[in-house]
């Protein structure tokens, strides 16, 4: 940073800017969680303060835990984000290293269909999808969500790694070939922990929609055994009674798995920044 | 062992020709540096010759064999690029050793390659350290240590210096130069820069626009210059290119080189006030503009006071002036 941009007033202009961003984008997040370890009635009296010793309440999370079958619900979601995620990373930086790498007819022809899923929205599919679904015998099936998920993410994922694969840098590519490394081994072991930052920042742009989505999980797949945790909150949510204690105490629980997630990312775009790729 | 034969070698990236037919031949031992401007195609020609890419048309044959679709790692020889290209997970060590663990090398083979190599480049003491914990010279010297240990037949180096700063690089080059020598293997030396070229080669192939312009030893190019572009590339300063018309010469072009040309206060053939002078210690450059052939530059051993406004006479050495015709082409 210059000199210039670190005295006193801009320092605190800045801090102050994100402060206030950070406070407005943490708000929902805070208020959900502290109103579920609070009684129903203290939520609607006083929404805003932390629970107190009368008004703490743990009904939330133990009508959560007794009805419905959370923990499945929970791995649902889990085995929905890993795997789509696996795929979205995996196809994702092979057709990236493909499009960056070698010379072909139509290649940027090919770049651009690839891409051509950031700008439409996969939902306006969503009735072939099912059709097609159906059709397959899929429907109600985890594997539904995750090959729609998959689509969904890759790309975002070609666009992002294909430009950071393209810079990375050709002579060590070509000392891996006349080291004898096959195509594969040189896409693995040289060229994608160079672009790991990358990998992150896809990680976590795809991985949030996933884990949130209610769309996908109440069309293709609402049937108990495959539901997901968005999907299982909704129980409480009714058309005349809503439960908000559990509710609030549904949607805390499932901040938690994709924000180990994160954390795990972003420790991985970080790393990668710092340790300074060898040019 | 390692000679190379490149018979009418064309590369076309789309409608770019970017190696217009490259004839050559590189005797076992000697060392051959190729030099031209930047984007001449000197890449595209090593590449070629290392598998890297596919020539359009024409042949490579290492050892008399075609090793047109042999993969790079099945061609007998080794690169140093200008960017090193190490391995940045792996050790020095691993580093030095990946390739012939892929060719199956047994281990007692590849500790004792690894051994010789690190020694002959005084790599010992960094053998356990990841590149990024090294200098630059110290990178270029694991990467030279790497192609050593392959034993390959032909040496392919891409502006090995290039990253370097200036004192590395004479450093560096001694080093290559005695690799060369100890070694006596096939070397192919890719440069933009004649001094290098001058200082390494056996033999130069200047190349410019895809084009071969001359090929010989160092001493020949210098003395006798196929063309203008030989003239003017190799040598530096740059030879003076004065129009032959104004001379009263029947050739298009008349060259003569800055340290063939003599000063004098008092009397000389070309009359001129000096516009700059350069005093490097060893030698000085004076821009001289003259009236009878415009401005010359003119090299002097030693210190030569004089500086801008002074008049002095310039006569070049006629026994070591080139002329050249309408072609460019050095005439008898
Ligand atoms: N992969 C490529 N695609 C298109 N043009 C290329 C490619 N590689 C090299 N070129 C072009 O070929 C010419 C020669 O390049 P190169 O061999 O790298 O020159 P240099 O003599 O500087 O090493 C340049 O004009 C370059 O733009
Ligand atoms: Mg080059």
């Amino acid at each position: 940073m210059s000199k210039a941009a670190t005295s006193l007033p801009r320092t605190i202009g800045a801090h102050a800017i994100l402060l206030t961003y950070t406070v407005i984008a943490l708000f929902p997040v805070i208020v959900i969680v502290v109103n579920s370890f609070k009684s129903r009635a203290a939520i609607f009296r006083s929404p805003l303060t932390l629970p107190t010793a009368e008004t703490f309440d743990l009904v939330g999370y133990t009508t959560v835990m007794a009805q419905g079958d959370f923990i499945q619900y929970f791995q649902n979601s889990l085995t929905v984000t890993v795997a789509s995620l696996f795929f979205v990373l995996l196809f994702g930086a092979m057709a990236a290293f493909a499009l960056s790498e070698y010379r072909f007819k139509g290649n940027t022809i090919m770049g651009l269909y690839l891409a051509l899923g950031i700008m439409i929205p996969i939902r306006l599919g969503t009735v072939a999808i099912l059709q097609l679904m159906v059709a397959s015998g899929l429907v109600n099936t985890l594997t539904a969500l995750i090959l729609v998920y998959t689509a969904q993410g890759l790309p975002l994922a070609v666009f992002i790694l294909s430009e950071f694969m393209k810079q990375v840098s050709d002579d060590l590519k070509n000392a891996g070939r006349i080291d004898g490394l096959s195509e594969y081994r040189i896409f693995f072991r040289l060229v994608l922990p160079l672009v790991r930052p990358a990998m992150a920042t896809v990680a976590v742009f795809t991985m949030i929609p996933i884990w949130n989505d209610l769309w996908f999980p109440l069309i293709l797949a609402p049937g108990e055994a495959t539901k997901t945790v968005t999907l299982g909150a909704q129980v409480f949510i009714g058309q005349f009674v809503t439960n908000w204690n559990a509710v609030l105490a549904a949607l805390s629980l499932a901040i938690l798995p994709v924000l180990v997630l994160y954390l795990f990312f972003s420790r991985q775009l970080i790393r990668g920044i710092t340790s300074g790729a060898v040019k | 062992m390692g000679s190379l034969k490149i018979e009418n070698v064309k590369k076309s990236f789309g409608p770019v020709e970017v190696l217009k037919g490259i004839d050559l031949d590189v005797k076992d031992g000697e060392f051959v540096v190729f030099v031209g401007p930047s984007g001449c195609g000197k890449s595209t020609l090593l590449r070629i010759i290392a598998g890297l890419e596919d020539a359009s048309s024409g042949d490579v044959l290492i050892d008399g064999q075609k090793v047109t679709n042999a993969p790079p790692s099945k061609r007998g020889i080794a690169m140093v690029f200008q960017t090193y290209a190490l391995y940045p997970h792996l050790t020095v060590r691993d580093n030095m050793s990946l390739g012939l663990k892929q060719a199956g090398t047994p281990a007692a083979e590849i500790d004792q390659r690894i051994a010789a190599s690190s020694a002959m480049l005084s790599l010992e003491p960094y053998l356990k350290r990841r590149p990024a914990e090294l200098s630059g010279g110290q990178r270029q010297r694991v990467a030279i240590g790497r192609a050593l240990v392959r034993e390959p037949k032909l040496f392919l180096f891409d502006e090995p210096l290039s990253n370097l700063d200036a004192a590395l690089r004479v450093n560096t080059r001694l080093e290559i130069a005695q690799l060369h020598n100890r070694l006596k293997s096939t070397m192919i030396y890719v440069t933009h820069d004649q001094v290098e070229a001058m200082t390494l080669a056996d033999r130069i192939v200047v190349l410019n626009a895809g084009r071969v312009e001359q090929v010989g030893a160092p001493m020949e190019l210098y003395n006798k210059p196929a063309n203008l572009f030989v003239a003017g590339f190799i040598g530096s300063p740059k030879m003076n290119f004065i129009d032959g018309a104004r001379l009263g010469e029947t050739a298009k072009t008349v060259g003569v080189r800055p340290e063939h040309i003599a000063v004098s206060d008092t009397a000389g053939a070309w009359k001129g006030t000096v516009i700059h002078a350069e005093h490097l210690g060893a030698d000085t450059n004076v821009f001289l503009e003259t009236e009878k052939a415009g401005l010359v530059t003119i090299r002097l051993f030693g210190e030569y006071q004089t500086g801008p406004g002074a008049t002095l006479y310039a006569t070049p050495d006629a026994a070591r002036t080139y002329r050249f015709g309408e072609d460019g082409k050095a005439l008898g």
